[in-house]
């Protein structure tokens, strides 16, 4: 009995040997073709995103000026000047300023006009479009447009202004109201792009959960939006939320062409420091390191989304 | 507990009419499953008297009152959805106590912060944490009130649902299809539950489903709903037995009733398959279809009707034969209540049935009254030539 249990054995050992030592080489070859397959796309994020990147923060230790021929590194000299400069960080509060005011705005409004349109009967593509075209348009055209709306003795809006009897403002040369003025655009561009997003979120809320939330006594809309439509539309805020920063975070055209970052720094954000200290006076090393600092805030952003999203938001 | 009235009900959907006319009493307690092939409207009326979708005319009055213009919460009536409708953000626990909470809390309580401010709002929770746990025990699923329904099964989220709708106490239960999504042996074991709770309860039940086997194991009365109509209302035993129309015939009962294609002689005899029947009918000359239940078949070596067998559908406690048949468009099932003795398949079989098992239905599907002729000479006899 025993031994022919040891004989059982014996003959079920005996083929695992090569059959583990096939495994081996199969995995060997499994993972060659894997960094094979992988190759063509790592290449691309190594050309396209992590090399550029690794070039922006090794050139933010160095004094190069664009088409010198030359360039010495200087280790953190940029970052010191950079910190002790006051346009710097009247920059970087603008910036903040900018995405604090444009982010709660564009999507409160985005999710907002998402839900008019939804509950609304007719015309839902007409509003669709409507509140689509300024993503679809091309900003610094919009700018021009909005250049004109604002202008202070020939514009629309302080033409309104004075038709209700109200003063008329100059409205992007004032120090006081220019970066606002700039907020209420980046409003206007953002809201659609917001709007898209959340609509596409509202139509896979399963249309019985509201069945349930009303037969549960969740009767008015507000209740109702509490108790189904906000939760589940947590995945999509938090996304819409991250790419508002973002964008807001990146915020240029409407800087460039309307205002330049005046008066007087009054509308100074990061991406247009970066542009004027490395394409205007050449510091090439100097932008750098602005850029750097851009890109810090963008990663925190990205990394704040993740986390949250792996803990407080609920997909269905 | 409530009785409800549904009387001349339309449901109208852009034109297309899916409701057309239902008269229906319920009585308070009672158990009743609307029951009819997808798209009949069953489940438009469901959600009719729930208050979720309004009707186009006719009225719905719950315990005597009209319940037009009230809103679902405020018609007191629970609802288990098909796809149970579980909040997936809130944990069993709150998705229980959601409608005790939208219903004795009021606004501001309910505000995220706000509301743990409010004086009466600690008391109204431990109230309704003690009727949710008392529930949750009820249910057994005590142990999962902090889980997320995403992290139950089919079965529990079932019953999660359930105890969202009891908690409240609520006049009458609505059912919408609750069990289509369970797999077949859980669906049996839930069927037992439901029933078991209606006994409990006692409070009225009002069941939709597809599936006639759910209809005829659980409810007290059975409606059979065909096309936007109420056909039939009745116990299940007497919709299975003394069907009105051939589409009930034809819904209830698995595997479907056989159906011959027949003729209403002149001398008011029936005639199938070129046999005069052993019956009579007062109805008009004309086509008709003469219908026998699969159990109702005999099969017999030698005469009366006869086929080839086709298929076998051996169950282990009975079986089904199928026999191919000249004249007919499906092949006629017959029960076996012996699978060991099962004819071969290509074989040819006899069979017949007793006068009696006949039920017949005019050119419309109208039934017909038949009864055996005055003189009986011999009533066991299998289709008489």
């Amino acid at each position: 009995m025993s031994d022919a249990a040891t004989a059982l054995q014996g003959m079920a050992m005996a083929p695992r040997v090569p059959a583990r030592v096939f495994a081996g080489f199969r995995r060997a070859g499994r993972s060659q073709a894997a960094y094979a397959l992988a190759a063509p796309a790592f290449m691309l994020m190594l050309l396209m995103l992590i090399g550029p990147l690794a070039g922006v923060i090794a050139l933010s230790f160095t004094d190069y000026q664009l088409g010198a021929p030359a360039f010495s590194w200087i280790g953190l000299s940029n970052y010191r000047e950079m910190f002790a400069d006051r346009v710097f960080w009247i920059s970087l509060k603008n910036t903040l300023t900018y995405v604090a005011i444009v982010v709660p705005g564009a999507v409160a409004l985005g999710l907002g006009v998402a839900l008019l349109i939804q509950s609304g009967a007719g015309l839902k593509s007409w509003y669709r479009t409507v509140y689509f075209l300024p993503v679809m348009a091309t900003l610094i055209a919009m700018a021009i447009v909005w250049e004109f709306m604002l202008h202070p003795q020939f514009g629309l809006v302080n033409g309104l202004l004075r038709a209700a009897g109200l003063q008329g403002h100059s409205w992007l040369q004032d120090r006081g109201t220019a970066l606002y003025s700039l907020c209420v655009i980046g409003i206007w561009q953002a809201t659609g792009f917001n709007m898209v997003l959340f609509l596409a979120g509202l139509v896979s809320i399963p249309k019985h959960l509201y069945d349930a939330a009303e037969i549960d006594g969740a009767e008015g809309a507000w209740s109702r939006f509490r108790l189904v439509t906000w939760p589940m539309l947590g995945p999509v805020t938090l996304f819409v939320v991250a790419i508002s920063a973002i964008r807001s975070f990146q915020v240029f055209d409407t800087v460039q062409v309307l205002t330049k970052g005046g008066p007087s720094k009054s509308s100074e954000v990061l991406i247009y420091t970066m542009y004027t200290e490395g394409f205007e006076f050449f510091r090439s090393g100097y932008g750098a390191a602005v850029t750097v600092v851009f890109l810090a805030f963008v990663l925190l952003l990205t990394v704040l989304k993740s986390a949250l999203g792996n803990r407080e938001v609920h997909y269905a | 507990m409530a009785e409800i009235e549904i009387r001349a009900l339309r449901k109208a959907f852009d034109g297309a009419e899916v409701l057309k006319g239902v008269d229906l009493t319920i009585q308070d307690g009672e158990f009743i499953s609307l029951v009819g092939p997808s798209g009949c409207g069953k489940s438009t009326l469901l959600r009719v008297i729930a208050g979720l979708e309004p009707q186009s005319s006719g009225e719905v009055r719950i315990d005597g009152v009209s319940a037009d213009g009230v809103r679902p919460s405020a018609r007191n009536l629970a609802m288990v959805f098909q796809s149970y409708a579980l909040y997936p953000h809130l944990s069993v626990f709150d998705n229980i106590a959601v409608p005790l909470r939208m219903k004795r809390l009021s606004a501001l309580e309910r505000a995220p912060f706000v509301g743990r401010l409010m004086p009466g709002r600690r008391r109204a929770e431990r109230v309704i944490r003690d009727d949710v746990e008392r529930v949750a025990e009820q249910l057994e699923i005590s142990p999962l009130l902090k889980r997320k329904p995403g992290q139950l099964s089919g079965g529990q989220r079932q019953r999660v649902a359930v105890g969202r709708a009891i908690v409240r106490q609520p006049r009458a239960f609505l059912f919408d299809e609750p069990l289509s999504n369970l797999d077949a042996k859980l669906r049996v074991h839930m069927r037992a539950e439901i029933a078991q709770l209606h006994r409990q309860l006692k409070t009225t039940f009002i069941y939709v489903t597809h599936d006639q086997a759910e209809a005829m194991t659980m409810s007290g009365r059975i409606a059979v709903m065909i096309g936007g109509e109420l056909i039939q209302v009745g116990a299940p035993a007497a919709v299975y037995d003394d069907p009105c129309d051939i589409r009930v015939a034809e819904f209830v009962g698995t595997p479907k009733i056989n159906a011959f294609p027949g003729r209403i002689r002149s001398d008011g005899r029936l005639e199938m398959l070129g046999h005069v029947l052993h019956m009579a009918t007062p109805a008009l000359e004309g086509e008709c279809r003469i219908c026998v239940r699969p159990e109702r078949i005999e099969l017999a070596s030698h005469g009366l009707l006869s086929g080839t067998v086709v298929h076998l559908e051996n169950l282990g406690s009975e079986a089904f034969v199928h026999i191919g048949c000249a004249g007919t468009d499906a092949p006629v099932v017959a029960r076996v209540n012996d699978p060991s003795q099962l004819p071969a398949i290509g074989a040819t079989i006899g069979y017949g049935f007793a006068p009696e098992a006949v039920r017949a239905f005019d050119a419309d599907g109208k039934r017909i009254v038949t009864s055996l002729p005055s003189r009986v000479e011999r009533p066991r006899e299998m289709a008489v030539v």
